[in-house]
């Protein structure tokens, strides 16, 4: 690693005003992503604003229709919150199943969305929930905010400070793990929204990052049950592969992920 | 990378068997590289069964990957995997029971001398077969398997009956095949003034647990607390020139040279015992840490007999003061440590994702000097196999580029991946060595992978599978896009 400078902000104007002071300035969340590159020295951060610990930053609120987390609300609090379960336990599902304990103890929501790693589970979530990423400059819908892989709408010294989530009808999430990183080969998560729209969202497989599925939204129209994808075909265009896993695989794991979110769904 | 053909008689009794194989060295030679799949691997290939004519063909080939040398095994796993694949392949296409096809063709008289240099001493191979039909409860697997199909899961069960070459071996024989070093394994017992016991060897433990295992031989032959007996190894400083800890070799060959000088010092204490009781030395036993007079109340405790031996005030005429001996054992034949492993598991359709739902292991090592660390040894072995099975895989790219360079990439198995394991024991005491032991270390790592690429196989009903079977190659196995 080389040499940064810590700092400890205790709001979200004070973070960004060390940010705007430092020099090639990084936000540090729970830092699962950052610090492994620091430490390979693929990336270098003159300063170094930890976020994790402003308290307007954390906490978990259940309201109406709305289901909104705090940006460095930590993976354990999400999966643990009586909130969460009692609107959308698919995102209390979802996040048992992200990393392990030691991850879950330090991974943030905010920190998560804003890094966009193709294989990261929230995204998913993200846009099958049609959530709004609040800033502490504007707000940004989950269509507009994810833009390719670890791309997103953010802009420079622009801080997610919570996301909202629509409560839906129903929801499901369902991932096959990387037999080695453990994050998502594929994870899909699928909606139907109070209202009827349904959105399917898929992670771990677009070379593009999480992506819509048109032909699974399509079917669950018509008929919400897993059943209505037996007959469907995923496509391939588009899908990674490596040595984990085939594009043709990827395609068939968004599909038979999808029927098991809808089960999980009901 | 191997072509094997096996040939069978009318009785479904084999004949004969030919393999061709090509192993990989990597780019340089390496300490045991050009070992490893040739004397390690095809003088196996007999396996536990009767074939009167084995022809073996070997080509080493350097490549542009890093060297490559002995992994827990070494050649054997190997060996096993073929041959167990083999054999169940020939199962299916006679459409045998096979378990049956491994019994009618299993070695049943000892000593065998097998036509691809091993002669195996000892050994009951339908005794470990049959318990491992019962723990996996044989007969009822057809109902289990028609069970998980209504489940939408597909089940399948697969053998391995292996048999290794351990307790890495005798001096003259891998002389005779070109080994630069001798096989055998030094030990000196050091009986202190006060009746506290060093052994010193050159089988180093660095997880086997022999400062558990040597000090309990030493214990029991004595009676006295394992407390009073240290084992020091892995100092140069301290401890004279061994051959160490490979090849399951730290019980069948360090422990028998430990014996060798234990039987030394204790004639030696003996004499002393005898003298200081005013008794003949054939009258004296060692029982509870004494030396006693059999037939009689006279005893003289192990710490006096040494305490005696260190003072020299009054030994028999002529006998050198102290009490330490030293001991090189090297053995007349390797050990075979054999077994039959069965696995059952589920196979997802939808994901290629196997699930495992019982593995039985049933090893005869020989005697067992401590049950806890040969199941621990045993539970290491098989996660070991498994993962070459299921998960791990160093894989280059075109440019000779190791892509799997991190456990980011490169597949470990974790606890979540492997299940409980029923490990049991049946024993035929190895004649090779006085304590009867044949060697646990590798047995896991050697059987595993057999049995289940034979239990997926068996699950999905396409044999055309490679290891490591990870859900995207299982996938494309079972919708026949291999």
């Amino acid at each position: 690693m080389y040499t940064t400078n810590y700092h400890r902000a205790s709001s979200v104007d004070e973070a960004a005003a060390l940010y705007a002071k430092g020099t090639d300035a990084k936000y540090l969340a729970g830092g699962h992503t950052l610090l492994p590159v620091m430490k390979q020295r693929l990336t270098a951060a003159g300063d170094l604003i930890d976020i994790a610990k402003i308290p307007a930053l954390i906490g978990i609120e259940a309201s109406g229709d709305t289901l909104t987390i705090k940006a460095a609300t930590t993976y354990f609090d999400i999966m643990h919150s009586q909130d969460v379960k009692r609107t959308i336990p698919a995102i209390a599902h979802l996040t048992s199943v992200l990393g392990d304990p030691a991850v879950r103890y330090r991974g943030t929501i905010g920190g998560s969305v804003a890094t966009n790693d193709p294989a990261a589970d929230y995204p998913a979530a993200l846009l099958a929930l049609k959530a709004t990423v609040k800033t502490n400059k504007r707000e940004i819908t989950a269509d507009e905010f994810f833009q390719g892989l670890f791309m997103t709408a953010l802009d420079d010294n622009e801080l997610i400070t919570a996301i909202s989530f629509p409560v839906p009808e129903k929801a499901g999430y369902a991932k096959m793990r990387n037999p080695a990183s453990r994050f998502a080969l594929t994870g899909v998560f699928v909606a139907k929204l109070k209202g009827g729209e349904i959105r399917v969202a898929a992670t771990g497989a677009s070379q593009n990052g999480v992506m819509r599925v048109g032909v699974i939204e399509d079917a669950l129209k018509s008929n919400w049950s897993a059943s209505a994808l037996d007959n469907i075909k995923v496509s391939d265009d588009g899908l990674m592969a490596d040595i984990h896993g085939t594009s043709d695989y990827r395609a068939n794991l968004i599909k038979v992920m999808a029927q098991r979110a809808v089960e999980a769904a009901g | 990378m191997s072509k094997a053909e096996l040939a069978l008689d009318a009785d479904n009794k084999m004949i004969g068997l030919r393999v061709k194989t090509y192993a990989n060295f990597g780019a340089y030679m390496s300490l045991f590289s050009s070992s490893v799949p040739t004397y390690l691997y095809a003088t196996l290939l007999s396996g536990q069964y009767n074939i009167p004519a084995i022809y073996t063909e070997v080509v080493g080939v350097y490549t542009n990957t890093t060297p490559v040398d002995a992994y827990r095994g070494a050649g054997r796993p190997e060996a096993c995997y073929l041959l167990e694949r083999l054999v169940e392949t020939a199962a299916r296409q006679l459409k045998v029971d096979p378990a049956e096809l491994r019994r009618k063709n299993f070695i049943t008289q000892f000593p065998h001398q097998t036509p691809v240099i091993m002669a195996y001493d000892t050994g009951d191979f339908n005794a470990s077969l049959d318990a491992a039909l019962k723990a996996i409860d044989y007969a009822g697997f057809p109902a289990r398997k028609a069970k998980a199909k209504s489940e939408g899961k597909l089940r399948g069960l697969g053998f391995s009956c292996y048999i290794e070459a351990c307790g890495i071996a005798p001096s003259k024989a891998v002389g005779s095949l070109g080994a630069g070093v001798g096989l055998w394994e030094s030990a000196e017992v050091r009986v202190n003034p006060v009746g506290t016991i060093e052994i010193l060897t050159g089988s180093h433990s660095h997880g086997q647990g022999h400062e558990t295992t040597f000090a309990q031989l030493v214990a029991d032959r004595l009676g006295i607390p394992i407390s009073q007996i240290s084992i020091v190894h892995g100092d140069t400083d301290k401890v004279q020139f061994g051959m160490g800890t490979y090849g399951s070799r730290s019980a069948a060959v360090g422990m028998s040279a430990i014996f060798k000088a234990m039987e030394k010092v204790e004639a030696k204490a003996k004499k002393i015992a005898a003298h200081q009781l005013e008794a003949s030395e054939n009258d004296i036993v060692i029982e509870n840490g004494e030396f006693k007079v059999t037939g009689t109340d006279k005893s003289i405790a192990l710490p006096m007999v040494a305490l005696a031996a260190y003072t020299a005030h009054n030994l028999p005429d002529g006998m050198e003061p102290g009490l330490k001996e030293s001991a090189f054992y090297d053995p007349t034949n390797f050990t075979f440590p054999a077994g039959s492993y069965i696995c059952e598991l589920e196979v997802d359709p939808g994901t290629g994702k196997t699930s495992f739902v019982n593995f039985v292991a049933v090893d005869d090592f020989g005697r067992l000097i401590n049950p806890m660390i040969v199941e621990g040894q045993v539970h290491g072995g098989l996660v070991q196999g498994i993962g070459q099975a299921l998960l791990e895989h160093a894989i280059y790219n075109d440019d000779g580029q190791l892509v799997t360079a991190s456990f980011m990439d490169y597949a470990m198995p974790r606890a979540e991946d492997v299940p409980s394991f029923k490990v049991s024991h049946t024993e035929t005491l190895c004649p090779g060595n006085p304590l009867g032991v044949k060697g646990c270390g590798e047995a896991g790592a050697i059987g595993a992978s057999a049995a289940v690429i034979n239990a997926i196989t068996d699950a999905i009903g396409n044999n055309k599978l490679e290891m490591p079977a990870t859900p995207d190659r299982v996938w494309h196995a079972i919708h026949g896009n291999a």
